[in-house]
């Protein structure tokens, strides 16, 4: 479970969150939802320690994450930032490999390649494995990212806007893994943008507007007409197509 | 590890070395062996030493067109040569060996910790620390100027001749201090080759996989200033030559892996160095500084990159 108490998040005089207090709980997907500039991002970078808030404290199980060594915290909690920087002369199996480190800095174990190897197969990159991430498109670099993620193989996961670049298949078959990962106990929070997978995938949502958040709770709660259209400032509808929800602005 | 590349770098290497000690020469074996010998080291530890520093201030800064030598190391030593000259007059020509090589050193590496240590206990932007160092440099340029002109000119020619590297007067002790202290250092670094890979990554990929950014690179930038305080202090400034070498090893190795990049640069670096200066010596016959030219080369390196980065 991790809980974030009262953040409070500036940057150059603006503040971008202002006493967020949310939880994504083990064994669900939490995604944040919200209109750009919401501080979907910087709440996520929190959760992460990769910023350091103003004010308030995140924790992880209990602990709170400023004080966990790095190395213990990389065992734990991974995150997939929006803009990561590809390094160019890197195979898509060397960059999912850097997964193992927090777990093993020496040489890759037999363990270590086994765990790669299927994260890779659940991302559909076998067979680009050996090629450099900057002959791959987009959508190949994001899944070769994600399977680094993957391989970190920690309790939780924060991914932001992980489904960028992909196309259908590819977004469906990621979040089918993360909600098969969170059912297997983890706490796995998603920045989404696409609500109706939101809708679908979700187990828990974390609202955020103008850096406060405006509602939390079970998707089916909070995926609502109404609150989703003061959230956007747009009339949006919420509709059934085959049991599944589907969420469209009008 | 790529082994194939770091066989190619090997073999380069000891061809280049054994071209160096054998060419040309004449008489006794025993007397030539042990003169070239030590000639060789020097090279091969000044190379290395720039060789690995340059990578790995490469990999920390995550800039492929930065050395460690802009941070006004060369400004500094040549202000240092300036400063004992207008203090010693003439009697400057005997300040050398190891008290000379000592205190060059401390006061680089001096010099070094109190850039790093000022700029980066409240702030972790590498770009205003080379940025620092750069406009250092010009300050310490300016000083010298002035310094300069307080010089006796026939005085002056001693500040100019130590104001390129040179390989023909490096004291035997100097080089059984150096020798050493690249060899550990640079162990060192490759017995965290891992770690570097991981710091290539940029900020956050590695603060995810557990590796403090901070601290990994105010870590590292301690072995690359004590590279470059003993390989200036050794021979001289050198500013493009790493450049060069670490273009030639990134386009050859064809990996990002330091356990590949680090040996190969040396082997590399070092082959390079040794080869043009048997080229100079014993080919072409000219006792010019064989880094002159090599710096040239560098600096065109280094345009070409430029270019190269404005055209992406």
């Amino acid at each position: 479970m991790i809980r974030c108490h009262d953040l409070t998040v500036s940057a150059g005089g603006v503040r971008i969150l202002e006493g967020v207090s949310a939880h994504a709980p083990a064994g669900a997907i939490t995604a944040l939802v919200g209109p750009n500039g919401a501080g979907k991002s910087t709440l996520l970078s929190v959760m992460g320690r990769l910023l350091t808030p103003d004010r308030g404290q995140v924790t992880l199980d209990g602990a709170d994450i400023a004080t966990l060594p790095r190395r213990d915290l990389a065992r734990r909690l991974t995150t997939l930032r929006q803009s990561t920087r590809i390094v160019p002369r890197l195979t898509v199996r060397d960059l999912a490999g850097f997964g193992r480190y927090p777990h093993n800095p020496g040489a890759p174990t037999a363990e270590d390649r086994r765990i790669v190897e299927a994260c890779l197969a659940d991302m559909a990159l076998t067979d680009l494995a050996d090629r450099h991430l900057d002959t791959l498109s987009g959508g190949q670099q994001q899944r070769a990212l994600i399977a680094m993620a993957l391989a970190q193989d920690t309790p939780a996961l924060l991914l932001d806007e992980p489904l960028n670049n992909l196309d259908l298949t590819h977004a469906r078959r990621v979040m089918t893994l993360l909600a098969t990962r969170a059912r297997a106990g983890r706490a796995v929070v998603v920045v989404l943008h696409d609500l109706t997978i939101a809708a679908r995938f979700a187990d828990h949502v974390v609202a955020l507007k103008d850096g406060r958040v405006r509602a939390e709770g079970a998707a089916a709660e909070v995926l609502t007409g109404p609150i989703l259209g003061d959230l956007y400032d747009a009339e949006v509808e919420v509709h059934e197509i085959g049991g599944l929800p589907v969420i469209l602005p009008i | 590890m790529r082994a194939d590349v770091l066989l190619a770098a090997l073999a380069f290497y000891l061809v280049s070395a054994a071209l160096f000690l054998t060419l040309g020469a004449r008489g006794d074996w025993g007397f030539i062996l042990a003169f070239r010998g030590e000639k060789l080291l020097a090279l091969t530890v000044v190379a290395v030493a720039v060789a690995v520093s340059t990578i790995v201030f490469q990999t920390v800064t995550a800039n492929r067109i930065l050395t460690p030598a802009i941070m006004g190391f060369d400004a500094l030593y040549i202000l240092i040569q300036s400063l004992t000259v207008a203090a010693l007059g003439a009697g400057a020509a005997g300040w050398s060996g190891l008290p000379a090589f000592a205190l060059e050193t401390t006061l680089m590496i001096g010099a070094a910790g109190l850039l790093f240590g000022l700029l980066l206990r409240d702030s972790e932007d590498l770009n205003r620390i080379v940025l620092t160092g750069i406009v250092l440099g010009i300050l310490l340029r300016s000083l010298n100027a002035l310094v300069t002109r307080m010089i006796h000119p026939s005085e002056y020619a001693f500040v100019v001749a130590r104001s390129y590297a040179r390989f023909n007067s490096v004291a035997p002790d100097l080089l059984w201090i150096a020798t050493p202290i690249v060899a550990l250092v640079t162990a060192g670094l490759l017995i965290g080759a891992r770690r570097l890979d991981v710091i290539a990554l940029g900020r956050d990929p590695a603060l995810v996989l557990g590796v403090d950014h901070r601290r990994a690179a105010i870590g590292l930038l301690v072995p690359v200033t004590l590279l470059v305080a003993v390989s200036t202090a050794l021979v001289g400034p050198i500013v493009f030559f790493g450049l060069l070498v670490s273009a030639i090893v990134h386009q050859v190795a064809g990996t990002w892996r330091h356990a590949t990049l680090l040996p190969a640069g040396a082997l590399i670096g070092a082959g390079l160095l040794v080869l043009c200066q048997t080229l100079f010596e014993r080919v072409l016959d000219m006792q010019a500084t064989v880094l002159v030219v090599i710096e040239s080369i560098g600096g065109l390196v280094f345009l070409m990159l430029l270019f190269r980065r404005a055209r992406a």
